[in-house]
């Protein structure tokens, strides 16, 4: 079995090939894969004995799972209607714009950002808030704030990168 | 392994006197709002004082005997008062202190844990008189609340089911499987008048009669926590602070319908509630309380929680059924009811999160008390997430039939930053939205019906003088438009030509026929479509239409917005009496609108502005205004 397939199967086989276990079974594969890859809903779809169909429609139809590459760093931003008459619109504006996203776009062109827009975070009484990955909730946030946040994450990456980069400098003189 | 009523009861007795045992008792608040404000952190800096001073510290775990008075520090769920966050509650007195930060935790174990001393800067300070309210009950954002989903949340620890038990958990549950038969249960729940809190307002009982007398071997309860409506979390907040009520509720509804199983669907975008609720069920498992002859009776029940994928119709009974099967949520015709044939095409009851958190105090106080409460044909209590400009956002449980007015002025403690109140949004995107003229207004299932609104979720979105109405109604059509599942026509196609209209209107394209137009599609959506989601997915912009009617109406004839927030309907003026001619704005202006001399006053070129607010936003002196 080529070996990228091979946590596919993991998953697969410990919900049994369940197919009321669909949605779990590609939630845990996009936390995998940070993504959807057309391939592997094809894997998918034959490893469990159900059409391609099946699994393109229920991976189109929730708004969870992505079919495109996404970002390293998800910035949801929460456009409930507490959040939105808070004013979430603007900060989604500025945050697009410090990440210099076209229109149209949502992930930036190094693969470092999505900045997407979320129905409702249920963290009303903190609006507008903004969540980064999942688990950095940026409550009562303004449109300097959340920039700054993201421009931290930016530098926090260029670092790393700069680090890595001189590192293998060091090899490459050894 | 609890094995029979008897060692339910000696478990009670003895997690209780564990429990009194306590001097003081700290909790500190592990709901969303809190952790996100650092509220964990918060609490292990307790926890590490409380090693250093073992001689205080009392262990709550039931293996360790003690027998000394001491300190306690645990988290607990969600209080509903987010915005004040975090907090920290300290029993017995009830004392609650907001906003603490790290650096607090040292002065507020000194000084109150070991000195006994109150510490008044972090007491919460009322709104009016700015003196500090000592105990949380003292609160006026609590003190006209009546808690019975909520009873717990704030109150108990939401991992730990000893204390969960210790506030007479599972007693309900006793009692069912050893006093009545289900038939009874039923009877019980239908005389308390319970109505479904997760927005449709049918009856439960009578949902419960459906499916008990349905045939068929195997029959599931289904807990509906996929609460989507933006704007509301009073589900999320029993979820993760009170997630054994939640499981107890689904029990009572499996005996007096005869099911043996149960799905818990919660929505993706809430991932502690997933974890308290595993950590629960779990918990219940190994205690006994779930799985085969529970407490030594011959009722079983097991529990499975499900993860949704974000998707807002999922919400509605069948479609949330589909997504269990593990296919694209999308609703199906009813009848046949899921009482009747619903998962697996078995006897199927959806109950919504904060209606069965209603049953173990309905079993276990009765149906009198229960139904004493609230007014004759909404009894009990609703709880409301109060959120947009209100002074004080969270969640609030009021008997039902309180007065908009009460709800928004006297708990919520009006609006913020001095704005004047304009309209409530209630109920979500199904909902609709209430005026002034409604502030006196019962908030009930049958009143709100009647004002074109409804009850829905619980949401109550308030809003001030500069929120524009028609892009309210805008904002609510973009979310339906996009949530809609594409399966029925009126809705897939009705909710995006409404879409259309209503940005047409906000952009400056629309008419008066335009209105019609919208009215007359709205109705079609409303009649027409398949599922709850189209069927109420008009009702913002026909109750807006009703209302503010002469706004929508600014917009199409005078292509003005008077709240001022449809851009493409400003001006952009330079006040000439404050200009400085810096000449920034000049040099910003990506149209080239703006001449001026420098140090002279500017100004704005109306032919060419494209009104993108580049000049409001930079300018130093707010000298550009709009009309």
């Amino acid at each position: 079995m080529d070996r990228k397939f091979e946590r596919l199967q993991e998953i697969i086989e410990s919900h049994e090939g369940r197919v009321s276990h669909l949605i779990a079974i590609l939630q845990e594969v996009q936390e995998e894969y940070r993504y959807l890859p057309e391939e592997v809903l094809t894997y998918v779809a034959t490893a469990m004995d159900i059409s391609p169909a099946t699994v393109y429609g229920v991976a189109t139809f929730y708004s969870q799972f992505s079919l495109v590459p996404r970002g390293k760093y998800i910035v949801r931003v929460c456009d409930g209607t507490a959040c939105h008459v808070r004013g979430s619109e603007p900060i989604h504006q500025a945050l697009r714009e410090s990440l210099e996203l076209a229109s149209g776009q949502t992930t930036t062109s190094d693969m470092q950002f999505t900045v997407e827009t979320v129905s409702c975070l249920g963290a009303c009484g903190l609006a507008p808030v903004v969540v980064i990955n999942g688990d950095e909730v940026h409550g009562q946030t303004t449109k300097e704030a959340i920039v700054k946040a993201v421009k931290k994450i930016v530098s926090q990456e260029q670092q790393e990168e700069n680090k890595n980069s001189s590192e293998m400098g060091c090899c490459q003189n050894a | 392994m609890l094995r029979s009523r008897a060692e339910l009861n000696a478990f009670k007795e003895k997690a209780l006197t564990k429990i009194n045992s306590i001097e003081k008792r700290i909790l500190v608040c592990a709901g969303t709002g809190c952790v996100a404000n650092g509220s964990l952190k918060i609490f292990d800096r307790f926890k590490q004082l409380l090693n250093e001073r073992p001689e205080l510290a009392v262990d709550l775990e039931l293996q360790k005997e003690h027998s000394h008075q001491g300190v306690d520090a645990h988290i607990s769920g969600c209080h509903g008062f987010c915005q004040m966050g975090p907090l920290v509650r300290i029993e017995p007195r009830g004392t609650l202190y907001c906003k603490v930060q790290l650096d607090d935790v040292v002065e507020i174990f000194e000084e109150h844990i070991i000195n006994n001393r109150l510490v008044t800067r972090l007491l919460y300070h009322d709104y009016q008189s700015q003196s500090p309210v000592e105990t949380q009950d003292e609160i006026p954002f609590y003190k006209n609340q009546f808690r019975i989903a909520l009873a717990n949340c704030g109150r108990i620890d939401p991992d730990s089911i000893e204390d969960y038990i210790a506030h007479d958990g599972y007693q309900s549950l006793s009692r069912v499987l050893f006093e009545m038969t289900p038939d009874e249960v039923i009877r019980e729940v239908l005389d308390s008048g319970l109505r479904g809190r997760g927005g449709g307002g049918f009856p439960t009982g009578r949902k419960w009669l459906f499916a008990r007398e349905a045939s068929g071997e195997k029959k599931y309860i289904i807990c509906n926590g996929d609460e989507g409506d933006p704007g509301a979390f009073m589900d999320r907040s029993v979820m993760e602070g009170d997630p054994h009520r939640v499981i107890e509720g689904m029990m009572l509804a499996g005996y007096a319908v005869g099911a043996d199983e149960g799905y818990i669907y919660v929505r993706a975008e809430y991932p502690l509630a997933v974890k308290r609720l595993r950590h629960a069920v779990a918990t219940a498992v190994k205690s006994g309380l779930l799985g085969e002859n529970i407490l030594g009776s011959d009722f079983n029940f097991k529990i499975n929680i499900k993860e949704g994928a974000g998707a807002f119709v999922c919400g509605e009974e069948t479609a949330l059924i589909a997504s269990i099967e593990g296919e694209r949520g999308m609703p199906r015709p009813r009848p046949p009811f899921p009482a009747v044939s619903g998962l697996w095409g078995c006897p199927t009851i959806i109950n919504n999160v904060e209606t069965l958190a209603n049953l173990p105090a309905i079993v276990l106080k009765g149906a009198e008390w229960f139904s004493s409460i609230g007014v004759s044909t909404s009894t009990g209590t609703k709880t409301f997430a109060l959120a947009g400009q209100v002074a004080h956002t969270g969640l609030v449980e009021v008997p039902m039939g309180l007065t908009l007015k009460e709800i928004v002025f006297d708990i919520g403690g009006g609006l913020r930053d001095n704005k004047v109140f304009k309209a409530v949004q209630i109920g979500g995107p199904s909902g609709g939205c209430l005026t002034r003229e409604h502030l006196d207004l019962p908030l009930d299932y049958d009143s709100l019906q009647m004002a074109g609104a409804m009850v829905g979720s619980g949401g109550l979105v308030v809003m001030g003088e500069d929120t524009c109405m028609v892009e309210v109604a805008k904002f609510f059509m973009g979310f339906v438009q996009n949530e809609s599942c594409g399966k029925c026509v009126p809705c897939r196609e009705g909710t995006r030509g409404m879409l259309e209209l209503l940005n047409r209107i906000v952009t400056g394209g629309g008419t008066e026929e335009d209105l019609s137009l919208l009215e007359e599609l709205a109705l079609i959506v409303k009649d027409g479509s398949l599922c709850g989601l189209g069927k109420t997915a008009p009702n913002p912009v026909l109750t807006t239409l009703k209302y503010f009617r002469s706004e929508y109406e600014a917009h199409v004839r005078d292509k003005k917005c008077p709240a001022g927030v449809c851009k493409d309907l400003l001006d952009y003026r330079i006040d000439p009496s404050t200009c400085k001619g810096c000449g920034l704005c000049k040099k910003l202006c990506p149209a080239d609108a703006i001449s001026g001399e420098r140090k002279e006053p500017h100004w704005i070129d109306q032919e060419k502005c494209i009104k993108c607010g580049t000049c409001i936003s930079k300018c130093k002196f707010g000298s550009i205004v709009t009309n």
